[in-house]
């Protein structure tokens, strides 16, 4: 069964067309990964489903239900945690999680059955603002699962934190899913997607332009290998003879870009061979195989973080 | 009271008295502020005028004279300095002196401001003294309680210490909660807005009470002030006054998202009601157009009202029409408050 359904969804904002005629299903159980760069219409598309925003077009329907009639009903099913929610600084960790748990008339020991799961029982009396970033995003976890949501929204929830707390946040997120919770996820992290969800939506310009998991989607979109590189004077001889050459985008005109290759044991001894024949040097020198950062540069020919 | 309010309640006590700050400026300014004030106008003082002479100091005429007022202790004492013109403009200028002397063909001249009542003042007193004939005896110092400037400043300081508190604690609270995106993410829930507003109302009303509690027991004990009118005419004002603030605090946190302009919003609407609505100093020697716009103003209504009950016996009829225009206001204010307010 589908958690989620968009049919047809589209928003504006004055002229500018954030969300453009969006289908989507997900269904229960499945994690989704949203990615893109900003303004794609990320943020845009999740708060029409949390029902902060109505979509101009189209109808959302969650669970069977639609914001319109229901909303009492969806606000009970649905936990989210926003981009950096800041809580009450005088506030202590408990206080604050029985707060949100009034909202949703819960007893005091759903409070600390929560908190025992994000691992924040040891900083029940702690005051919020000195809670280190790892535990405030552990708290807005915990607060946003205090209702037993059937599915979750979660916008960036693990930016800025250290690998450890990071991966703190994904296993709490991974035993979530053997319960049978939908998630809605934006990151910037590849490996976050990767590691958590079903399925990777990238969007661009209020659109979905790729859809599937991480291997799917290089695979439609092109396998390969990346180098990235900058010299330290401007290339005159032309690339185009590199052997499995698939594209080149430049950053910085015959200074700095990227090579699309189909196998790097191929192009790597040819184009260094070219760089050091023209007297220039290497910066920067990256090779790897390609990440959805590359690809979405790949695809759009800008960058997934600008 | 359902769990939320409950909840929010606790919440917004347990922000008061984990900041001293606060609960200085609430509680305690108040209080410093009524008895410095208080000392200052009501206990008997020496005061000390300058009065500058231009030309020769004579002798036996002007030289260093004081005043004793009879019936209080007070005394006024006249210290007489030799300048120049130019020296007597820049410290009257300066509101250094009210008055200077200026010699001519032997006669005395005064020089002053003739709408400053201080400078008008000094001259009666001065032409007193310089005659040195005769005694005061037609001033009488005024010691009951109710026209003591105390009894005077009580009243007004409760009705700015409810202004303080409701637009402050619940517009500055408001402002941050949007800041942070709390608003936001409390919407996401289903919590009901009226429990989030009723508790800021709730607890705004507890935190005036203990404030005026206060503010009322030390004057009684300091001042021996009085509430000659009516505690329930008292009562329904002071509920009033909470009612119209807490209603205008939200209409002026409805839309700002960053503190800068959170701060500049309160303060255009607390700051133009402190200085002109007579909390400290009478708002009757206002030029006449401009009175009859301040005695609207909410805090005037407040504080003149406040006064009544305090200092002219008034009982409810009497405050009914303050009490009834307050609410209004603030039922006003709320519901254009939340007709625009941002949430997100």
């Amino acid at each position: 069964m589908s958690a989620i359904i968009l049919n047809q969804v589209s928003k504006s904002f004055g002229t500018l067309k954030a969300v453009d005629q969006l289908d989507l299903q997900i269904q229960q159980g499945e994690y989704v990964a949203l990615l893109g760069p900003n303004g794609a219409g990320k943020t845009t598309l999740i708060e029409m489903i949390e029902g902060i925003q109505k979509p101009d077009k189209g109808q959302i329907s969650i669970l069977g239900k639609n914001w319109k009639e229901h909303e009492k009903a969806l606000h009970k099913e649905i936990g989210l945690s926003l981009q950096e929610t800041k809580f009450i600084d005088k506030l202590k960790v408990r206080e604050t999680a029985l707060l949100f748990a009034s909202f949703y008339q819960l007893p005091a020991h759903r409070v600390d059955e929560v908190l025992a799961s994000v691992n924040l029982t040891a900083k029940a009396n702690a005051f919020v603002y000195n809670l280190s970033g790892g535990q405030r995003q552990r708290l807005a976890l915990g607060i946003a699962l205090l209702n037993n949501p059937k599915i979750i929204l979660l916008d960036e929830p693990t930016t800025g934190l250290d690998p450890t707390s990071r991966r703190e946040i994904w296993n709490i997120l991974t035993d979530l899913k053997a319960k049978g919770t939908t998630m809605i996820l934006t990151t910037h992290y590849m490996e976050e997607a990767q590691v958590l969800c079903d399925r990777i939506l990238i969007m661009d310009k209020g659109k979905f332009i790729a859809q599937g998991m991480l291997n799917e989607l290089i695979s439609k979109y092109g396998e390969g290998d990346v180098i990235e590189f900058t010299l330290n004077n401007e290339l005159t001889t032309s690339l185009d003879t590199l052997a499995g050459l698939k594209k080149i985008t430049w950053e910085n005109e015959k200074l700095k870009g990227r090579i699309w290759v189909e196998s790097l044991a191929a192009a790597i001894p040819q184009f260094t061979a070219l760089v050091t024949g023209e007297g220039l040097e290497f910066l920067e020198l990256e090779c790897r195989k390609m990440t959805l950062d590359d690809l979405f540069i790949y695809m759009t020919g800008r960058n997934l973080h600008e | 009271m359902n769990n939320t309010i409950i909840e929010f309640l606790k919440v917004h006590f347990r922000a008061f008295i984990r900041e001293p700050g606060i609960i200085f400026w609430a509680v305690f300014f108040p209080v410093i502020m009524a008895w410095v004030l208080g000392l200052a106008f009501t206990e008997s003082s020496v005061s000390n005028n300058t009065v500058f002479v231009v030309g020769n100091i004579e002798k036996d005429t002007i030289t260093e004279r004081k005043f004793k007022v009879p019936g209080i202790s007070s005394e006024v004492w006249y210290n007489f300095k030799s300048a120049t013109t130019s020296d007597a403009i820049l410290a009257m200028k300066r509101g250094q002196i009210q008055v200077y002397l200026a010699q001519e063909n032997g006669e005395y001249i005064y020089h002053y401001d003739p709408v400053n009542q201080e400078a008008l003042k000094s001259h009666l007193l001065l032409e007193k003294l310089l005659e040195g004939k005769k005694q005061f005896a037609e001033i009488k110092a005024v010691t009951t309680p109710g026209g003591r400037y105390i009894d005077f400043l009580i009243p007004g300081l409760i009705a700015l210490g409810i202004m303080n508190s409701c637009i402050w604690g619940i517009g500055y609270n408001l402002i941050e909660f949007r800041m942070k995106k709390l608003l936001r993410r409390m919407l996401a829930t289903p919590m009901k807005r009226s429990d989030f507003l009723i508790s800021h109302f709730v607890f705004r009303m507890f935190v005036c009470v203990v404030e005026s509690i206060i503010l009322i027991t030390f004057a009684m004990l300091t001042f021996q002030s009085q509430l000659q009118g009516s505690w329930l005419a008292f009562i329904m004002l002071f509920i009033a006054g909470v009612v119209c603030f807490s209603g205008l605090a939200i209409l002026v946190a409805s839309k700002a998202q960053s503190s800068q302009v959170g701060h500049g919003l309160i303060n255009a609407v607390i700051l133009p009601m402190t200085i002109l609505s007579g909390i400290f100093f009478s708002y009757h020697n206002f030029p006449s157009i401009i009175q009859s716009i301040i005695r609207y103003l909410p805090l005037t209504i407040l504080a003149d009202g406040m006064r009544a009950v305090f200092n002219e016996g008034a009982g409810v009829s009497i405050v009914l029409f303050p009490v009834l225009l307050l609410c209004a206001v603030g039922m006003v204010c709320f519901l254009i408050g939340m007709k625009i307010f941002k949430w997100y």
